[in-house]
This record gives C-alpha cells, sequence and structure tokens, in this order.
C-alpha cells in the first residue's frame, strides 16, 4: 500500500477512456462497479464537453457479486452496440472489475457482434493513465489499421492528441498549417476526432508525426515496423524545437521547403530591452516529461531564465529526463509523490514554477508564482480562445503564459524603492493581477481562520490551513531589527533572502541575525 | 402549532414506484468525505483501495484543494493482490505513518472501498486492533464507502453510523440533530431551538471528538438529511427515538421540522411564534423573488443525493413548480415518508437507475429545468435542456429559513441565465 493525497495521473481505464472520448464512432465497454462513472464528469466539466464520454459501464454492486457478473457484462455489451451503433468496440476492466476476473474480451467475443472488438489488458495496480491511453491506441491501431498504398501527394498522421489534454486541440491546429504551409497534407489525426474507419487508413500517410509520446509513443512504434512509416522524435514546442522539427520533417520528406515566420513574436518580444528582468530568473520545472523537456529548453534558451530544478511524474520518462537534466547541471526529481515536489520546491525556493496544476496550488500556498505547462488539467486549461503550446503561435502563447505570472521590470522596482505605500505595497501582488484583498490593518489572531465549511466547491477561494513556523536550522534567531528590515525585501524574493540568509549565518556558525548578517549574506550571494 | 395542509389530490406516500436497475450514473459514498474531512477538525479519513478512489476524491472535490487535506489514500499495488504483503500489517504500517505526519488527528476512519471489500481486507479488525493501540489519543473506526454499497451520501450514512455504537450512554433526556450541516446552518439551528428553551441539544457530527455527545433511552434525535438511514437504524438501536418530520428545506419544511421537535418538548406556541415569526417572513419573502422565475415551470430529477423527494416537495409547494419525475437513489419511507404526504400526487416516482432510460424519459419530458449529476448537466444543456447540477445541493448551505431564498435561486439561477443571454445576432 502507499500512502497518497494527491495524484497526478488516474487509473490506466481513464487513459483508456481518453482515447475513446477523443474519437467518434467508437464506444467503450466498461466492467466497473458504480461510482467509477465520477470519470464522466471528467470531460463534460473540465473540458466542457457538451455530449457524454461514449462509455457503458456495467456499475455492478456487491448483491451482483453473489450472482452472475459476466451476464451483465454481456448484457450491457450487447445494449451498448444496439443503442450506439458504433463502429467498433473496446473492452476491458476497471480496478475493482479486474478483482472479480470475467474476461470481458472473451465474454465480448462470445456475444458474436458484427463490429470489431477491442479487448484491453490495463493493469490498475501496476500502472496508470498515462499508460492506459498509449496501450489503448496502439491496441486499436493494431486491430483496425489497414495495409495500403501511400497516398499520391505527401501526408502525415498527427498521433498522440486525446480528450483532456493539454492544449491537444490546439497544438493539432497549429502543427497541421505549419505542415499545410511545408506542403505536407495531413492524412489522419488520431485519436483526436478520428473513426475507426479513419484509423484503418494511417498506412496511407508517408510519415507519422508524434506530437504526444505519452500516449501515441506505442502506437507509432507499431507503424513504423509493420507499415514502415518513419515518425518524428522532436516535440515542436519553443522556436528552437519547431525549426529543428521542420529540419526533422524536412529530412524524412526529403523535400525542401519554404516556410513563414512573419507571425512569430517570440525572438523579439524576449530581445526587447523591457524583457532584461527575466534574465536569471529562477524557475523550477515539473509536470510530464515531454512537455518538461522541451519547456526546459525554451525557458533556458529563449527567456533566458535559469533553470534550478526539473522533474516529471511518468516515470516512463524518467530516462530522457534525467539526462536531460545532467546536461542542466542539475539532478531530476522522479515521482509522483506530490508532497515531494512541494518540499522540493520549497528548499529550491524558484522565483518561478512552470508546472502543472498541482504545483499551482503548491506555488500559491509558498508565494511563488506558477505557470501551467502539463496535464493533469483542470477546467482553465481549457481556454475559449486559440492557444497552442506548439510551434511558432505556441511560442508567442507561451512568452505570454510565462510572463504573466510575473512582477513586470519597471513595478519591480518601484516596489523595491517605496516599500512601505500604502495602496502600492507588495502584499498587493502583482499588478495586472486582479481580486487581491486589501492590506490587512493588523494581523487576525492565526489560530481560528475562518474556513466556511462544506464550501469546497470553490476550495480555492479558502485559505491555507495554517502551516507552523518553520524551524530555523540551529537555532538561529532573527534580531527584530533584521526581521523588519526582512519584511521590507519584495514578496517575491523574500522567501529566497530569508532561505539565503539563514543558510549564510549557519555557515559562519552565527546564533542571530541581525540587519548586517541580511546584507552581508546579500553581497555573499550576489550574481 | 403549524400543521401543514396536505395537497389536495393526496400525496406520493402511497404513490407506486417505478423500480429500474440498469447503469448507475452515480458517485460512491467516499465523495462524502469531501464535506465530512472539513466538518469534522480533528479528523482523518483514510481510505483504502485504488488509484480510482483516489483519482475520484480529487475530481469530486471540483478543484484540487490546495491544503494538505485531512483525506488521504493507501492505494493497494500488485503485492498487496497477490497476498505478498500481509494486508492488516499495510494497514498499520500507513497508519503509523499517517499519525506521525499528523499528530493533530484524533479520530481516524478506515474507509472501505471497492477493491477492499472484494478482496476482503477486514477493516474492522484493523480499526479494533488500532484502536486499543492508540486509545486514548486517537480513535480509530471503520466504515465502507464502497461503489458496490453505496451510493453517494448513503457515506456519510455509513460515517455517522459507525459512530454511534461508541457515543457514551447517558439517561439525560437529551435531543440529538443528526446529519453534517454547514457551520453558519447548524448555528442558526442550535440558536432557534435554544430560543426555544430546548435543551441540551448536541449533534452527530460534532466538530470535534467530544465526550458529551450520548445517547440513550431517553434521547430524541431528529434527521436533518434525508440519506441517514442506517444512522437511524443504529440510533433506534440503542434506544433513542426518532421523532420523524419532513426535512428543513423552504420555509413550510423548516416550520413543520421545528415544530415537531417543539412539540416534543411542549413549546409554547406564542414561544414558537416569537422565535420562528421573523425568520419565517424574511424566508417567505426571499423565496418569493426566485419562485416569479419558478413558477408555472416543470423539474424532472434524476437521482443522486437522495435529497430529490423533499426538495421536490419545496419546489412544487412553495416556489409553484410541476414535478414530472422524480427519482432517487433509494426512497426510506421512514425517512422520507412526511415529505411524500406533502408532495402533490402527478409526478413518476423512481428509485435506482437505468440511465439511457431515463435519460429518453428526460428527453421526451423537457421539463423546463433538469436536476442531474455533473456527468450529464452539459451534454443535456447542449441538447438545448437547462440543468442544475445536484452536487451543489449537497455542497451549498440551503437548510432552515436564512437559506431558503438561496435555495429557491439555486434552482431558479439556471433560467434566468438562460433567459439573459442573448447569442444571436440582433436583426
Amino acid at each position: 500500500m502507499k500512502l497518497t493525497v494527491w495524484t497526478y495521473e488516474g487509473p490506466p481505464h481513464v487513459g483508456a477512456m481518453r482515447v475513446a472520448t477523443a474519437m467518434k464512432g467508437l464506444h467503450y465497454v466498461l466492467h466497473a462497479p458504480q461510482g467509477d462513472t465520477y470519470a464522466d464528469l471528467l470531460f463534460t466539466m473540465i473540458e466542457r464537453r457538451n455530449h457524454r464520454p461514449p462509455v457503458t459501464y456495467t456499475t455492478f454492486q456487491a448483491r451482483d457479486l453473489g450472482s452472475d457478473t459476466a451476464t451483465l457484462f454481456k448484457d450491457a455489451c450487447a445494449d451498448a452496440v444496439t443503442r450506439f451503433n458504433p463502429q467498433a468496440i473496446i473492452v476491458g476492466a476497471s480496478c475493482t472489475a479486474e478483482l472479480i476476473q470475467d474476461d470481458p474480451g472473451g465474454l465480448a467475443e462470445a456475444i458474436g457482434l458484427s463490429i470489431p472488438v477491442i479487448p484491453l489488458e490495463l493493469p490498475s495496480y501496476q500502472r496508470k493513465e498515462n499508460f492506459g491511453a498509449d496501450e489503448t491506441f496502439l491496441q486499436i491501431v493494431r486491430h483496425l489499421s489497414k495495409p495500403q498504398d501511400r497516398s499520391a501527394r505527401i501526408t502525415a498522421n498527427i498521433l498522440g492528441a486525446t480528450a483532456l489534454g493539454f492544449r491537444h486541440r490546439d497544438d493539432v491546429e497549429e502543427i497541421t498549417g505549419l505542415l499545410s504551409d511545408l506542403g505536407i497534407g495531413v492524412n489522419v489525426v488520431a485519436p483526436l476526432n478520428a473513426t475507426p474507419a479513419d484509423i484503418a487508413r494511417l498506412p496511407a500517410a508517408h510519415f507519422n508525426v508524434l506530437l504526444y509520446p505519452e500516449t501515441g509513443e506505442s502506437a507509432a512504434r507499431w507503424l513504423e515496423k509493420n507499415h514502415g512509416q518513419p515518425f518524428t522524435k522532436i516535440i515542436p514546442i519553443g522556436v528552437g524545437a519547431t525549426r529543428d522539427f521542420i529540419a526533422e520533417v524536412v529530412r524524412i520528406t526529403g523535400r525542401d521547403a519554404a516556410y513563414d515566420e512573419s507571425r512569430l513574436r517570440l525572438p523579439w518580444w524576449s530581445r526587447s530591452v523591457d524583457s532584461t528582468y527575466l534574465t536569471g530568473k529562477r524557475v523550477f520545472l515539473f509536470g510530464d516529461g515531454s512537455h518538461v523537456m522541451a519547456m526546459a529548453r525554451m525557458a533556458r534558451d529563449e527567456m533566458g531564465f535559469e533553470v534550478v530544478g526539473m522533474g516529471c511524474y511518468n516515470r516512463e520518462m524518467a530516462r530522457p529526463v534525467r539526462a536531460m537534466a545532467k546536461e542542466f547541471g542539475l539532478e531530476a526529481l522522479i515521482t509522483d509523490d506530490y508532497l515531494e515536489v512541494e518540499s522540493t520546491i520549497e528548499s529550491l525556493s524558484p522565483e518561478m514554477i512552470m508546472g502543472t496544476q498541482m504545483e499551482r496550488h503548491i506555488g500559491k500556498r509558498l508565494g511563488i508564482p506558477c505557470a501551467v505547462i502539463s496535464a493533469p488539467v483542470h477546467v482553465q486549461d481549457f481556454p475559449a480562445r486559440y492557444s497552442p503550446v506548439m510551434g511558432f503561435e505556441g511560442a508567442n502563447v507561451l512568452f505570454d503564459t510565462l510572463i504573466h505570472p510575473l512582477v513586470m521590470g519597471l513595478e519591480e522596482h518601484l516596489l523595491t524603492m517605496f516599500r512601505e505605500d500604502f495602496e502600492f505595497h507588495d502584499e498587493a501582488g502583482a499588478s495586472h493581477h486582479g481580486g487581491h484583498a486589501p492590506k490587512p490593518v493588523a494581523q487576525p489572531a492565526a489560530a481560528e481562520a475562518p474556513v466556511p465549511a462544506m464550501s469546497i466547491i470553490r476550495a480555492e477561494e479558502q485559505p491555507a490551513e495554517p502551516t507552523p513556523a518553520e524551524p530555523v536550522p540551529n537555532n538561529i534567531i532573527w534580531l527584530i531589527d533584521a526581521e523588519k528590515e526582512l519584511k521590507k525585501i519584495p514578496f517575491f524574493v523574500r522567501g529566497k533572502a530569508r532561505r539565503n540568509t539563514e543558510t549564510y549565518a549557519a555557515e559562519k556558525g552565527l546564533r542571530h541575525i541581525s540587519i548586517d548578517t541580511l546584507y552581508e549574506a546579500k553581497a555573499h550571494y550576489a550574481r | 402549532m403549524t400543521a401543514l395542509t396536505p395537497p389536495m389530490n393526496g400525496g406520493c406516500r402511497t404513490a407506486p414506484v417505478l423500480k429500474e436497475r440498469g447503469q448507475r450514473e452515480v458517485f460512491c459514498g467516499l465523495t462524502g468525505i469531501i464535506w465530512l474531512h472539513r466538518k469534522m477538525q480533528d479528523a482523518f479519513f483514510l481510505v483504502v483501495g485504488s488509484r480510482t478512489c483516489a483519482h475520484l476524491l480529487q475530481s469530486a472535490a471540483g478543484v484540487m484543494i490546495f491544503a494538505e487535506p485531512r483525506f488521504g489514500t493507501a492505494i493497494l499495488e500488485e503485492t498487496d493482490l497477490a497476498g505478498m504483503a500481509d494486508a492488516q500489517k499495510e494497514v498499520d504500517r500507513v497508519v503509523a505513518q499517517l499519525l506521525d505526519r499528523r499528530p493533530d488527528i484524533r479520530q481516524l476512519f478506515l474507509v472501505g472501498s471497492c477493491p477492499s471489500e472484494v478482496i476482503k481486507i477486514d477493516l474492522h479488525r484493523a480499526a479494533e486492533r488500532l484502536n486499543a493501540q492508540h486509545a486514548p489519543h486517537v480513535r480509530v473506526l471503520n466504515y465502507s464507502g464502497s461503489g458496490i454499497e453505496t451510493t453517494f451520501t448513503q457515506g456519510e450514512d455509513a460515517a455517522l453510523a459507525s459512530m454511534v455504537p461508541v457515543l457514551k450512554e447517558t439517561e439525560a433526556r437529551e435531543l440529538l440533530i443528526v446529519g453534517a450541516l454547514p457551520d453558519v446552518v447548524e448555528d442558526q439551528m442550535l440558536g432557534m431551538l435554544r430560543a426555544m428553551g430546548i435543551g441540551p441539544i448536541h449533534c452527530l457530527p460534532a466538530h470535534r471528538i467530544d465526550q458529551e455527545t450520548a445517547v440513550g433511552p431517553n434521547t430524541v434525535f431528529a434527521l436533518v438529511q434525508p440519506f441517514l438511514g442506517d444512522t437511524h437504524a443504529a440510533l433506534e438501536r440503542r434506544g433513542a427515538r426518532h421523532l420523524p418530520a419532513p426535512f428543513p428545506f423552504g420555509e413550510e419544511g423548516t416550520t413543520a421540522w421545528l415544530s415537531v421537535i417543539a412539540a416534543e418538548f411542549d413549546v409554547p406556541a406564542s414561544l414558537f411564534s416569537q422565535v420562528t415569526d421573523a425568520p419565517r417572513a424574511r424566508a417567505r419573502k426571499a423565496i418569493a423573488q426566485a419562485a416569479e422565475t419558478l413558477n408555472g415551470k416543470s423539474v424532472f430529477f434524476f437521482p443522486d443525493s437522495q435529497l430529490e423527494i423533499p426538495l421536490a416537495r419545496f419546489l412544487t409547494r412553495e416556489c409553484g413548480m410541476t414535478a414530472i419525475e422524480v427519482g432517487s437513489p433509494y426512497i426510506h419511507d421512514a425517512l422520507v415518508g412526511p415529505d411524500l404526504d406533502l408532495l402533490p400526487a402527478g409526478p413518476v416516482i423512481s428509485e435506482g437507475q437505468d440511465v439511457d432510460k431515463q435519460l429518453a424519459r428526460a428527453r421526451a419530458a423537457r421539463a423546463d429545468l433538469t436536476v442531474c449529476g455533473l456527468g450529464l448537466a452539459n451534454p443535456l444543456e447542449a441538447e438545448g435542456l437547462s440543468t442544475k447540477w445536484a452536487i451543489e445541493l449537497v455542497f451549498t448551505p440551503v437548510h432552515f429559513y436564512e437559506q431558503a431564498g438561496d435555495l429557491a435561486g439555486l434552482f431558479s439561477r439556471p433560467l434566468r441565465r438562460k433567459s439573459i443571454l442573448k447569442l444571436e445576432a440582433a436583426e
């Protein structure tokens, strides 16, 4: 057993649902107890889908366990095919149904349906959501793709985009446009919006563009091996990677192509003097391996940040992430333990986090700004506007995304100069972020924070649970004057200043921190 | 005091019930942990289950709560299933790890899930052993929130029922109020009952573990939630007596609920009016505003929280709506009987679910407002129906007089929104 507070990934059958929900004309019959239907709301609420996920659950109950859950599954299967009339079905079990060993694949086979039945083996107690999506897509491709001639013009398939993916909808559109600029047509996009009939046509493309290795790599490898389709390895996130991706496509197709960079703004935005304040901002990256690796390069080379830590929650990507971290002179954090990520961030005290919604919460608690760059997703990650993170427009979007959480250049200086202005004080946060509370006149007693019990659905608005004061290493004491001086330092660097000063004092064997100690430490760590 | 007039056409108590079995689009009982862990401030809920359980709790919270919550999941792994690890020892290890991390915890609930029930991990035994080990600092109890046994709000029922056997014995004549209420609502309720001179009063669950909440043959209890069937039975087994009443939703429901308790404690009619007249008038006024939108409209309830019958009673009698179907996961006559008596005859009363058949009925009925779960709301909106997602009814203060207007507002807002949005071209 493993004690878990929050999870980065759901169970593997949720991964299968991401594939099924992305597709059209496919239905998923899932052997699962009642309650597992909660997963529908991920799609209807977080992603605002306007239809139910194409999933029929058997929703067995305790009383069914004594009788015949196998018949229940067969009936659900037959009913679903009659009611929804899919071109193919996928069948499988959730964690509980796996334990009762009914063999959904065999049962569905036995009822003699006229459409393809694709059985899924997703070990719920070993693997997670990304594996579930990747494996499901592989099985669909294996069962449905048909050998055929290549298309007359040069075409590619775009692989890996699913439901509930981070910006998949817009990435696919951006990359489709980029390929079109290069004179390359798109044969099939899959799983997103593909039908089983489209899957059959996959081998007509000349090569595959793999946008999301987490959810599409097994299928891409299988297609390479069985249909001789090479696939792209570079994820086109950031300007440099997009240009590398284009070079890779040119290499695969053997066709040189001119392309249009007129819409690309990031390079100038990043070079313009206003961006000087971004120089050396210390950032920590965490998310799925592919996004983290691509974004780390972009953060360092295109934004001028200093990457102080990076890691991923999906162990499948541990090896390349470790290698890249090493290249950055870092050690990668490979874990799906949210509390471990939190303590790492706390000890690194970066100036910004590039992470998932989970890190956004960590940042909120620690007072560190965060830009979301990866799944797991939240309703906020499905903006109404067009906002890819891939290709040239994706680079523009990322520039905005990465500066938005920060206090801007001149404002940063003003906050430092006039720290105690009653309206323009640092506790108000960055001026372009609305909704900050006015400066409290006096701190209320910390003990009983008014938590409106049961209004959890708006939990973000609730105050954080009070955290005990950090024990200062070696019992070093802050003198009152120094503590006051520390409070004059703007909030976005205060944590770093505190930590640096304490480390400095510990190294020097000091028992007390005075104003002098604070400024000696500042000089010591000056960069 | 205030006897409510039953409907002219007879109520729904004797109406035939459409019982369905099929795919059920509902949460499991683990969901109750989301509000219970905020209500009970010294309690931790440890689910022994799978990654799915952890994912459900995270998703059902609507957002991920950024503070470290007072719940977690001991996720079963391959070694636990293959029998290579002794489940009891594993539970001990995880609990020790947890209590070490959270020394502030005074009550620990071991919560069973679908997988732990199927592989028959005996959490009752584990709780007894751990309780002996950690008493008196921590009290360890267990219940099941599994989907194979419980639906959504039944999780709270199972949790409260597990607390009843360990309540102290008392001979005193006391009133016990049963069901988790938001703090502000609980305070209002206690204020009114105390103003009527009723006491001592205790609440189950209390904010913190205490020595005062007790039960015995002279205890009378009132339920504030209609889904507490097992807790009701457990309290009766301890000798306590239930005060059946309509549930305190809306002005009528609140008045009826209070008057049953007032009668039991011989509160004079004049005192009852003195305490309730002003809030009753406020509630009527607040409801009237929302009712302008709701009056004459039809409503269709999918089964979700078991609040459906009392809410249908409120909407039909106080807001002028017509109920087409009132679905509930379970119908306990001993609990919702008084509400069924008052609900005007007419709607289909359904128990259980076959979601695709019920969706077909909802589409045919095209009610002005369809009350349903989160998985169905947006798809039905996309088909042009107005919906109210039901989980909000459980997560929002809606009981008693001062919230009656808010309760009506939850139903009127989707209709008002639909009427104010102008998304077509003006010409």
